[in-house]
């Protein structure tokens, strides 16, 4: 990790409403090349929506966002990733009827890696896919299916990679082992967000956190600190004015 | 790509030698016209449903516009049949153009308003105001082109067509693309596929194809009314012959065609009242037990069904 490399992603003052409900209510952070950057916070506070925002799928009602320098606003989400934003599914979506290779084979034909794409046997085996490649998507389980979609968007060579709650139900040596692959894939200076709801992982893995409620950042730093902070206590555990 | 040629060469070159060579031993040559229209429009509707997800419910809007795009070329600029063959493709790709905007519809409301569509084209081209272009509900007659013999073959060379479209999908990343939009269209996105410009093209592919369907019909039975073209039946018989056999694949649609169509010419007019029950309970049987249609008998196996 180098944190003196500047950000290459930077989210500033983003609102995103739905109906009269600010899902995002003025969200500001910015992640660089080679950091693991945590985003966590209760149910409902809008980390979905953020990265939802960030990969294009939504339009922000207020603020920008800028990637490598440049604006995102209005761009289609295709060519998000083509300049090199991917994210994974808080619940994949693969393309269930296609075999495991051909949902890869997609996003190796249509990412448009900058780099030269990685290759099929290589992503396979990597995320330990090779015994089921040529299995339709759907007779995977949630885990296998995570790891599809983590390599979906790895196959388009991101530079920017958002996972949404990608370790939630995976087992402790699962959990483990994806740590340490998405550390490297970090050393290899991509910027990584990873939203999760399992501290034990957040503390692992990044640098720094996020901490989220009702739309807005309420502290910024190291976990170990975060956890002493009255607010983002209260935010956790305390019922009634958490979000 | 070799799975291509082999499906070129042992479903498509059959098929097509079979109905080159079937007028000159069996004598109704109208119904196997009709075989080769059915044929056409079903793959047809396998491009647009079977690998994207839209479910033409007015996909005959295409081919009565191709009829009478081809009409209207004979008889206002008595140009060549096959030329206006070709200008009813572009008649249907047209339509098409201008009936992107349903693509933002999905399910039953894109089904819906595609038959709206196909209704209110027959409504226009029908219209008595129009009698100097369309003859409006009087009907065209086509005297100085009529030749079946050539318009049959013209029909083979539109499903030869047809085919190759379908066995390109079948073997191309392009095809393959297309089908992670209609599995999912926000991960299609994030594997980097323009969404919108995959299904406008399978959508104008589709449309080109039963303009050209159209224009080869017209020019076959040469007379016809605006009611003969856009009969909702043929939007519906495409669309049962193509998932009876089973979407998305190239046998599929083939495989519906020549059961459904072949019971209903073998039964239907000999002893219509067995007909309607049979027909009703086939379809009924489909789509309880074989949603993905006959091929998926295969499938199910593990068997891969090209
Ligand atoms: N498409 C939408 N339409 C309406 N409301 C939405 C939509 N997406 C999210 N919301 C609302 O915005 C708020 C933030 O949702 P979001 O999914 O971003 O939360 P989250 O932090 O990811 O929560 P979780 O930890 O449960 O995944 C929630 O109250 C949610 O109901
Ligand atoms: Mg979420």
């Amino acid at each position: 990790m180098s944190p003196e490399s500047a950000p290459i992603l930077n989210v500033s003052n983003v609102v995103k409403r739905f109906g009269g409900f600010h899902a995002l209510d003025g969200l500001s952070f910015h992640c660089a090349p080679g950091e693991i950057l945590g985003l966590v916070g209760p149910n409902g506070s809008g980390k979905t929506t953020a990265i939802n925002v960030i990969s294009g799928l939504y339009a922000p009602d207020g603020g920008e966002v800028t990637f490598d320098g440049a604006s995102l606003g209005g761009v289609a989400s295709h060519r998000l990733v083509h300049r090199g934003i991917n994210r994974t599914f808080q619940i994949p979506k693969p393309f269930l009827s296609l075999t495991v290779r051909q949902n890869i084979a997609v996003a190796l034909a249509y990412g448009r890696a900058a780099v030269a794409p990685p290759e099929m046997a290589a992503l396979l085996d990597e995320y330990r896919l090779a015994d089921v490649a040529d299995r339709p998507a759907a007779d995977l389980n949630n885990a296998q299916q995570k790891m599809l979609d983590l390599v979906r968007a790895l196959a388009t060579r991101p530079r920017l990679l958002l996972l949404d709650e990608l370790a939630a139900g995976l087992n402790p040596a699962e959990l483990d082992w994806i740590a340490e692959r998405i550390k490297a894939l970090a050393q290899g200076g991509m910027a990584i967000i990873v939203v999760e709801h399992l501290m034990g992982f957040i503390e692992h893995i990044t640098d720094r956190v996020i901490v989220m409620n009702a739309g807005k950042e309420i502290f910024e730093g190291k976990l170990a600190v975060a956890v002493q902070v009255p607010q983002v206590i209260e935010v956790f555990l305390g019922g009634e004015h958490a979000a | 790509m070799p799975s291509a040629f082999k499906h070129t060469l042992f479903i498509v070159a059959p098929l097509l030698a079979v109905f080159a060579v079937l007028p000159g031993v069996y004598e109704n040559h109208l119904l196997l016209f009709n075989f080769v229209i059915f044929l056409i429009l079903a793959q047809g509707v396998n491009i647009i449903y079977g690998f994207t997800g839209y479910l033409p419910f007015g996909y005959v809007g295409f081919f009565g516009a191709g009829a009478y795009g081809f009409a209207i070329l004979v008889m206002h600029y008595q140009a060549p049949a096959v030329i206006a063959v070709l200008a009813a493709g572009l008649v249907g790709v047209a339509l098409g153009l201008l009936l992107t905007p349903l693509l933002r519809l999905s399910g039953a409301y894109f089904a819906i308003a595609n038959l709206a569509a196909s209704l209110a084209v027959l409504h226009f081209v029908a219209n008595p105001a129009l009698e100097n272009i369309t003859r409006g509900p009087y009907g065209v007659s086509l005297t100085g082109t009529f030749n079946p013999t050539l318009a049959y073959s013209a029909a083979l060379a539109v499903l030869a067509l047809t085919l190759g479209a379908v066995v390109f999908l079948k073997n191309s990343g392009f095809g393959l693309a297309l089908q992670a939009v209609r599995e999912d269209a926000v991960s299609a996105s994030m594997a980097g596929v323009n969404v919108v410009r995959m299904r406008v093209i399978a959508w104008l592919a589709s449309a080109l194809v039963a303009g050209l369907a159209g224009g080869v019909y017209a020019w076959y039975v040469s007379v016809f009314y605006p009611d003969n073209v856009f009969s909702g039946d043929f939007s519906i018989f495409a669309i049962v012959f193509a998932l009876f056999g089973g979407v998305a694949t190239i046998s599929g649609p083939i495989v519906g065609v020549i059961i459904l169509y072949g019971i209903y010419n073998l039964i239907g007019f000999t002893t219509p009242q067995y007909f309607q029950l049979i027909y009703g309970l086939l379809i009924m049987g489909l789509v309880l037990f074989l949603p993905a249609g006959l091929v998926s008998l295969a499938t199910r196996r593990g068997w891969h069904v090209p």
